[in-house]
């Protein structure tokens, strides 16, 4: 089966007159239809700019620098503008971590859901109003004849959170992008969000792409996981092998970071919160050494001389 | 709770009064504020019968002041239309593309806010003529520089919106998310600085036609009424005072209201009420 979305040597970096400056580099992975993938690393790691760079919205001067980007065996980044935006919404869709912004404010629910039925299907607007009540529907808004017509301000995080995943899935893309879904969310609604996520993509064979520096969130959605540090994807495996036995000492460190329900040492039943030292390293200073070296606990000779595993 | 806006209620009342005088000028006179000359009534002073007097052609002030309305409105709201035209589809789309379009329109703009309006209209009047058309041509073409900017420093910010750039990974047209993020969201100091600009083009077309570029006599205008009643002065003070109060109405109001919905429109006011 050919994979749905194939990333082959993808470098995102900022030309510059002399050489470019790089943020992500050599970042390879696939994803095969319906299939979950998650993407994990710390803030800066280059999650989002990886799934920007899909759907070629980068924002200057942020650039694709080299690699292929294969969407059901096309290269996307030899598509027109015009065909790029056709697929956007409609192929591949993608929901944010802020669902208090990500809405525009003066116009109804109803209507920016009906809006992706009239830009993607040329619904009239009357018709895609009416498909919008089922699409809030299918997200589990409670009295969506109703809701159609609230605005952004009139509903919680977690409501505002369904009517991004109603518009997003609107038009039945093959790919769902969720970049952080649940960062903003309380706990219990995080919860729900997601399994609604899983639920509906999983009914309609949409596979998911899910960024999050959440090792809980991504080990209950996704089969595989890429791990991402400093810009490099330092490993990508079956989610349950990445957590049963890690190879990367930065997701040792990050899975080592976890703190365990029930787990106690110390007398007073207190613990330390376990966490990888320092803060993300300037990679540019690094692009010879060993990237991780600096700041991981192993200090092992050999990775230093030979890169990471 | 919000205070009283005396701005808001003051100015809408004064414009209020300036268009149902323009619309319903047949309604509220018997005159003609053309034909209807009598030299033997020519600059009687107020009394019942001529409420504001009459000029030196025995016409009605009240009915010619009436119908002078209907103009200085069009030329206020028509040139303010066309500004706001400019102003917008420049302003926007300069900071939504930025670039080399962005650098061309910033300096249009700050070419156009070097050069007094009024002298830029005078010359596009020279070459056009005098009549209304022109009128509305000169004005519409001077003062779109400040919707211009307000324009782009609200699309600057509302560029960065999440929900702005979800429109974009959700597939819209550039030109659809100008059209339905943007626009709506800077309606209000749009509208604050289109209510100014009506003031303005109202003042702007008494002067122009005061100084006989505008709207061409008999035909009554404010400024072409104050340019008449000049030479009278002396004598009949009624002929430039009322046509005079009457431009002062006009945009007192226009600019009160401005400043009314400035206030109104303000988010930090709108956030405590809700």
């Amino acid at each position: 089966m050919t994979p749905l979305l194939e990333l082959k040597g993808l470098h995102v970096g900022i030309p510059a007159r002399r050489k470019t400056f790089e943020i992500v580099s050599d970042v390879s992975f696939s994803i095969m239809p319906g299939e979950a993938f998650g993407l994990v690393g710390e803030s800066g790691s280059g999650k989002s700019l990886t799934a920007l760079s899909l759907i070629r919205l980068l924002k200057s001067p942020l650039k694709v620098t080299a690699g292929e980007i294969l969407f059901k065996g096309d290269d996307l980044r030899g598509l027109s503008d015009r065909a790029m935006r056709k697929l956007r919404g409609e192929r591949i869709a993608m929901i944010f971590q802020e669902p208090m912004t990500a809405l525009n404010p003066l116009k109804t629910v109803g209507r920016q859901i009906a809006e992706m039925f009239v830009l993607h299907q040329g619904k009239s607007w009357a018709e895609a109003l009416k498909m919008a009540v089922d699409a809030l529907a299918d997200v589990k808004v409670p009295a969506p004849e109703e809701r159609v017509r609230a605005y952004p301000f009139q509903m919680s995080g977690g409501m505002r959170q369904r009517v991004m995943i109603a518009i997003a899935l609107a038009c039945d893309p093959d790919l769902l992008i969720a970049d952080e879904p649940t960062t903003a969310l309380d706990v219990t609604v995080q919860d729900e969000v997601l399994k609604l996520i899983a639920e509906l993509c999983s009914a309609r064979g949409t596979a998911v792409l899910l960024i999050s520096h959440d090792l809980g969130v991504i080990a209950n959605m996704c089969q595989r996981v890429g791990v991402m540090y400093s810009g490099r994807l330092v490993e990508e495996r079956d989610t349950y092998d990445v957590f049963a036995d890690p190879q990367h000492p930065y997701t040792k460190g990050l899975l080592g970071a976890l703190p365990r329900l029930g787990s106690r040492h110390g007398a007073a039943g207190r613990q330390r919160l376990v966490d990888i030292d320092s803060l993300i390293t300037d990679k540019s200073s690094l692009l010879e050494k060993f990237y991780f070296e600096p700041r991981h606990a192993v200090r092992d000779p050999r990775l230093r001389a030979g890169g990471p595993p | 709770m919000r205070g009283f806006n005396f701005n808001l209620w003051f100015g809408g009342f004064l414009t209020l009064v300036v268009v149902i005088g323009a619309l319903f000028a047949p309604l509220l006179t018997s005159l003609d504020p053309v034909y209807d000359a009598n030299l033997m009534n020519a600059e009687l002073p107020p009394d019942g019968e001529f409420w504001f007097g009459t000029d030196e052609q025995g016409r009605d002030i009240f009915t010619r002041v009436l119908y002078g309305a209907r103009i200085s409105l069009t030329v206020g709201v028509v040139s303010q239309i066309i500004n706001s035209v400019i102003g917008l589809a420049l302003g926007i789309s300069a900071a939504y593309w930025g670039g080399w379009w962005d650098d061309l329109v910033n300096g249009l703009t700050n070419v156009m806010l070097a050069i007094p309006s009024l002298i830029f209209a005078l010359a596009i009047m020279a070459i056009l003529g005098p009549g209304l058309l022109s009128l509305l041509i000169a004005l519409g073409l001077t003062n779109w520089s400040w919707t211009c900017r307000i324009a782009r420093s609200s699309t600057l910010s509302l560029k960065g919106q999440g929900y702005v750039q979800a429109a974009q990974t959700l597939g819209y047209g550039d030109i659809r998310i100008m059209a339905t993020q943007l626009l709506p969201n800077m309606v209000g100091p749009i509208l604050v600085i289109s209510t100014l600009g009506i003031g303005a083009a109202v003042l702007a077309e008494a002067a122009l036609s005061f100084l006989g570029l505008g709207i061409r006599p008999p035909f009554p205008s404010w400024g072409s009424m104050l340019t008449n009643a000049r030479e009278l002065i002396a004598i009949a003070p009624w002929a430039t005072i009322f046509p005079g109060l009457a431009i002062f109405v006009t945009v007192l109001g226009f600019n009160l209201l401005g400043d009314g919905l400035r206030d109104y429109l303000d988010p930090h006011m709108r956030t405590r009420e809700q």
